[in-house]
């Protein structure tokens, strides 16, 4: 049997670090307090990220799924025989509906990657109160679909969605358009469509999303209502919203979906570039402060564990005169920074998580509710692969220094 | 015919701070295997330096160094490393131990390094290292609580566990009171005489010298007298 070697290298190191407990914990404190303040900023890009897509996909879908203008073509775009050609282009006056839209939506259904789809149908109205009108629009919806997709029933304070489906002639009014037009819950509203066709309707329910603009102007109705309301019939249809499994991979997926249904295909990040950009910049600010924050804890912890290196850099002398190699003497500082490493990132993790799970129960209110940040695997390992990343590199560069050098030039300094 | 275990040819090694000096010139001479060595010297006159290149430990100097028949000259450190683990026991002027750990685990070290033994058969041998050295009682001491004539036996006991070819001492008595040095010099005796172990001692300790098989006498980095003869 082959003898087992004494693990002589571990055991230097292990002393050393039982030895010099203050130092120790200086350094595994830096380790701690970098991990933790790059896991927490990130948990709060991530909470920040996802709150707000979150409160985005309350009112638009994924992906929008509708029938562009077209432009007229000139019918001879020739002009090799010097006869100038005058073209006026023309938005085609088509209607936009989409054909058989029962076939492209079983369609879109039959998409792996798709988790939802639901049509949708808008019309321009006038809210009549009195002499005055207020323009909005109200959106046709299958009620129980669009429930299902945009949660509609979080943010209805009055009534509920489902007397929708009840009511043929039921409207769900947005809070700022109710308090407009002084109706509760129960009372009739009269509306009058872009093409002229006016229309009673029960108030069944009010929504309140915290988005002004929305709220001052949209209304829900029946979809088949909406087709009413155009003088348009059961298979008129402008929009499908569909929902699909990861909405990050809308902007990608749209193409293959306007490819498959030969309609524009419009992902989320597209239809809300302004918003897009101050999200990509607030991610930014907070990866570079979580990065130099990064920075700044590798150069404290290299600085700690340089100096227990240059510390020992006499027993390093007598360690090689006795026969260690550098290969050794690397392995003792490597994994002494390791060990601290990992009482740094064991600690660090723990701090993180405190501090997650405890802003997670800070109620902020408004929309919001309560603090958005949550926990994200990757950011936890994100931060312990850079808490060992940078404690090695802190052991091994400067070990591989005094590793390299006869142990007589140490001596006589 | 005596055997070789240790040769230098022409070794010359010069410093170049603060001012370029040759601190040897041209040392050449050979070591038997069993023999009892010291070099003697003025302060200053090298004799330290080059104990430290015939131990490995200073690989910057021109000539040539064998030891065991070996041309170690150009050797890379990790292979010298291995040398000096083997073969060579070396013991500083001043008590080098390692302050963190327990005598017995100072004098256990080189051999756990080694991996040639099993750690019970290692401890019990720097026990009895310790106890040859008269130190037995201190050994689960910390290292730094020892005074420095204790300190410099646990390093003569350090270099002499992994048994061997050579032990070279740089003023290894130099701490010592009379009845130690005795006693380290009859060690000395015993494991050039019973064990073919080769000691090399650099000293200044004129009766210490005089008790040995030879003696090297040098002067401003040159060897001037092979077999010096005390009168």
């Amino acid at each position: 049997m082959p003898l087992k070697k004494h693990p002589i290298n571990t055991e230097v190191a292990y002393t050393y670090i039982v030895s010099n407990k203050r130092l120790t914990m200086v350094a595994a404190l830096g380790v701690t307090l970098g991990i933790a303040v790059f896991i927490f900023m990130n948990s709060m890009l991530a909470g920040f990220d996802k709150s707000s897509s979150e409160a985005f996909f309350k009112s638009i879908p994924h992906i929008r799924i509708y029938k562009d203008d077209e432009i007229s073509k000139p019918i001879s775009s020739q002009t090799n025989n010097n006869i100038p050609v005058i073209i006026n282009p023309k938005v085609v006056p088509a209607n936009n509906t989409i054909v058989n839209p029962k076939q492209v939506i079983q369609l879109l259904k039959n998409q792996s990657d798709v988790a939802f789809v639901t049509p949708q149908l808008t019309v321009g109205v006038f809210y009549n109160n009195a002499k005055t009108q207020i323009s909005g629009r109200g959106i046709g919806i299958l009620p129980e679909e669009a429930n299902q997709m945009f949660n509609m029933e979080s943010y209805v304070v009055e009534g509920s969605v489902n007397n929708l489906k009840n009511n043929i002639n039921g409207i769900l009014l947005g809070a700022g358009v109710a308090s407009k037009m002084n109706v509760t819950e129960g009372d009739n509203i009269s509306i009058t469509s872009s093409i002229g066709m006016t229309k009673v309707m029960k108030v069944i329910g009010i929504f309140q999303t915290n988005n002004s603009v929305v709220d001052k102007t949209t209304a829900y109705i029946n979809i088949a209502f909406a087709q009413q309301l155009l003088k348009k019939n059961a298979s008129y249809i402008t929009d499908i919203n569909v929902n699909i499994k990861d909405y990050t991979k809308a902007k990608a997926y749209a193409v293959t979906l306007a490819q498959l249904t030969n309609y524009k295909a419009e992902d989320w990040e597209t239809a809300n570039e302004t918003y897009m950009a101050a999200t990509k910049m607030r991610a930014i600010i907070i990866r570079f402060v979580s990065v130099s924050i990064l920075l700044v804890a590798g150069f404290g912890i290299y600085n700690i564990l340089n100096m227990t290196v240059m510390q020992k850099i006499n027993d390093i002398a007598i360690l090689k005169a006795i026969g260690f190699n550098g290969f050794d003497v690397v392995k003792i500082f490597v994994s002494q920074a390791l060990i601290i490493g990992l009482i740094g990132i064991v600690f660090g993790v723990l701090f993180a998580s405190i501090m997650v799970a405890g802003l997670q129960n800070y109620y902020v209110g408004g929309d919001i509710g309560y603090f958005p940040i949550y926990f994200k695997l990757s950011n936890f390992i994100k931060g312990v692969a850079f808490g060992f990343g940078v404690t090695f590199l802190a052991g091994f560069i400067p070990a591989r220094k005094a590793a390299n050098v006869d142990p007589v030039s140490i001596f006589r300094k | 015919m005596k055997e070789i275990i240790l040769q230098t040819k022409s070794i010359t090694k010069h410093f170049y701070e603060p001012v370029e000096f040759k601190v040897l010139d041209d040392i050449s001479f050979d070591v038997y295997k069993g023999e009892f060595l010291t070099v003697i010297g003025k302060s200053g006159c090298g004799k330290s330096t080059l104990l430290y290149i015939l131990s490995t430990m200073d690989t910057e100097f021109e000539g040539e160094l064998f030891i065991d028949n070996q041309n170690v000259s150009r050797w890379k450190q990790d292979k010298l490393a291995t040398i000096r683990n083997e073969k060579i026991g070396f013991v500083f002027q001043f008590h080098y131990l390692l302050a963190e750990f327990s005598c017995l685990k100072n004098v256990m070290i080189p051999a756990l390094r080694l991996g040639k033994l099993p750690h019970d058969v290692i401890e019990e041998k720097a026990y009895q290292k310790l106890e040859l050295l008269g130190l037995k009682d201190q050994a689960l001491k910390p290292s730094s609580k020892l005074s420095g004539g204790q300190q410099q036996r646990v390093a003569i006991a350090r270099a002499l566990i992994n048994d061997p070819l050579i032990i070279m001492g740089d003023e290894p008595t130099g701490n010592l009171d009379s009845v130690n040095t005795q006693n380290i010099f009859s060690i000395f005796k015993e494991l050039t005489q019973e064990f073919g172990q080769t000691i090399i001692a650099v000293t200044h300790d004129n009766d210490f010298a005089k008790a040995s098989d030879r003696t090297i006498e040098m002067q401003d980095g040159k060897i001037i007298n092979q077999d010096y003869k005390f009168n």
